[in-house]
């Protein structure tokens, strides 16, 4: 067993309470920091602690902080994106409901290190229950003298609110998010200028994810070169919380050094492929993420060691697929997703996703011909000039799926029909 | 209809807010838990709430999945069709759902009970096949549990005050 951090609170049936937290040492980084510690220190902290964003961009949290400008305007906001939307990706929904002042404490630090007074829970509509659950502790962690006016008696005021989403997975990229909280249509923007210069209201913010957020208050508590040691490979840092969903036996959120073997996840946490059926790839970090394949069965997950098989660790959502599961039609779905989640700003989004769509939809329904393949790449190629990193990212598992599984693509279009399809 | 606490209470809100528009969201989701959906009058009213133009209300309300132009059932069954439930028969899910309730996906049944919807990933995966009725989830899911949620749904209905859709987590 793995040292938990993030999730050592975590009980099968119920949150943790202030009273659970605070016996593990929670809310003891913040005491420290208001009595000790400037913002700048703060920050400096998060940046040697080489704490990335676990929302899948993987930007140097402190780094983003570092960019609001000593002489930045006020007021300045933190908002804590907790939009997840991307298929298999759950973990911010288990962070919250397993401990949810760590993440008030980390917000609240956030807001510290970039005097912002005013923190934003954006939360998707599905996670009613977060949002609720978050409500009621803030006002517990207000009564505790923690949040609010004059913390603990330090002369800093955060105030933390929750802001629920209508719903579009569009809304976790940062700037279509600041328009939403803005009340208008959730477009991506393209910078400059950058939101930590002018964001919300035209005002200096910081946006991060859930887990990066309670990441926070470990660091500031034990240490940079504590939470770096926590990692298993040189250039990892940290924990992570791996969710792993489909053909496993136990699908769920495991809390893991970063640098962990893709076998171990599956095998030792996961409780193995389900029916006992053979692993024949997954997507590491959510629907954005390209293929691994048996190939890579023992890589290391971190953010480099993805990198350099060109592909992505994302959120650390991993999703398995074994072999009698047909990726043709597996990304088919994929594409249906991103062609419905599009904005519509940009054409190249707006008609290559559904497009591509109906290219995997001949193929996997036997009508696909030779000339689909170049087809297909091509038009991968072309949505990478799209406005945002949306189209990009849709098109990842189709660009996987060609180059790992070229041979299962093409038996459909030679077979005139599915393989995995009995009729 | 709203009472006139409800009513206030939104008003208050709004006075309240650095800027009005940031209600955007919650103004229509209040008037539509009033209606039942979020009706042209409602579309006139958020805008005429916040100082917006409607045109930019219209905008939001058709981008947005959890907001109804249409009149919806009393229940809103959401179900999840992303990869991992897919994986994990969520076309049978959605099958049997239009089966037994007789409606297509995006109908409403006729006695004005049950609306299905297909929906992107609720963020349940670790329990696919999942569904949401009322934005609470439900999963996994077999075809029994199934017809069991849907006659709890059914004779709820007809008790005073209903299902009270909360999250057990
Ligand atoms: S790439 Fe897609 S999501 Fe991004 S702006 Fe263009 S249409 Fe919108
Ligand atoms: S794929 Fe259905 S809940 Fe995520």
């Amino acid at each position: 067993m793995y040292p938990q951090i993030l999730l050592r609170n975590r009980k099968p049936d119920r949150i943790a309470t202030l009273a659970e937290y605070r016996a593990g040492g929670g809310y003891e980084g913040l005491v420290r920091v208001l009595q000790q510690r400037s913002p700048a220190e703060v920050r400096q902290v998060l940046l040697d602690a080489i704490l990335l964003g676990r929302g899948g961009a993987a930007f140097p949290a402190g780094m983003k902080m570092m960019t609001v400008a000593e002489d930045a305007p006020f007021p300045r906001y933190l908002v804590c994106n907790a939009d997840e939307m991307e298929p298999g990706t759950f973990k911010d929904r288990v962070l919250i409901h397993a401990d949810p002042h760590q993440l008030i404490e980390g917000m609240i630090l956030a807001a510290y290190a970039i005097s912002a007074e005013k923190g934003i829970i954006f939360i998707r509509p599905e996670y009613e229950s977060a949002a609720r659950i978050l409500e009621r502790e803030i006002g517990i962690a207000r009564e505790a003298g923690f949040l609010g006016r004059n913390i603990l008696g330090s002369g800093i005021d955060v105030e933390i609110v929750v802001h629920r989403s209508g719903g579009r997975y569009i809304c976790g990229e940062v700037t279509a998010q600041i328009n939403a909280l803005e009340g208008r249509r959730p477009n991506p923007k393209q910078p400059p200028p950058y939101p930590t210069e002018k964001g919300l209201w035209g005002k200096p913010t910081v946006l991060q994810n859930v887990e990066t957020l309670c990441c926070i208050p470990h660091i500031l508590r034990n240490g940079a070169q504590w939470f770096k040691d926590l990692a298993l490979t040189e250039s990892g840092a940290g924990t992570k919380i791996f969710g792993i969903s489909g053909k496993v036996n136990r699908p769920g959120c495991y809390e893991l050094p970063m640098g962990v073997r893709l076998s171990e996840i599956i095998e030792d946490y996961a409780g193995g492929m389900k029916n006992g059926g053979e692993f024949k790839a997954c997507l590491p970090g959510g629907a954005s993420t390209g293929f691994l394949t048996r190939e890579h069965y023992h890589i290391e997950m971190d953010f480099d060691a993805l990198k350099s098989v060109g592909n992505r660790l994302g959120t650390g959502a991993v999703m398995v697929f074994d072999r009698d599961t047909c990726l043709v039609a597996a990304t088919l779905n994929l594409i249906e997703f991103f062609a419905r989640e599009s904005c519509g700003w940009c054409t190249p989004c707006r008609e290559g996703l559904p497009y591509i769509r109906e290219i995997l939809w001949r193929i996997e329904t036997g009508k696909g011909t030779a000339e689909d393949i170049p087809a297909l790449k091509k038009i991968c190629k072309h949505l990478w000039y799209s406005y945002c990193a949306f189209a990009p990212g849709a098109v990842s598992p189709v660009e996987g799926l060609l180059t790992h599984f070229e041979g299962e693509v093409a038996a459909h279009i030679n077979q005139k029909k599915c393989p995995f399809r009995n009729s | 209809m709203p009472t006139d606490a409800q009513k206030d209470s939104l008003e208050r809100e709004i006075q309240a807010a650095d800027h009005p528009r940031e209600l955007a969201v919650d103004v229509m989701a209040a008037l539509q838990d009033r209606d039942g959906y979020l009706s042209d009058a409602a579309v006139m009213e958020t805008a005429r709430l916040l100082g917006m133009d409607p045109v930019e209300v219209e905008e939001l309300a058709t981008f947005y999945t959890f907001i109804y132009r249409e009149p919806v059932g009393r229940y809103v069954i959401h179900v999840c069709d992303s990869v991992v439930c897919w994986m994990e028969g969520s076309e049978t899910i959605g099958g049997h759902l239009m089966g037994t309730l007789g409606i297509g996906m995006g109908e409403t049944t006729p006695d004005g009970l049950f609306t299905l919807l297909p929906v992107c990933c609720i963020g349940y995966c670790d329990r696919a096949p999942a569904i949401l009725v009322n934005r609470k989830a439900y999963g996994p899911l077999t075809i029994a549990d199934l017809d069991a949620l849907i006659d709890r749904l059914r004779n709820a209905a007809d008790a005073p005050g209903g299902e009270n859709p909360g999250e057990e987590e």
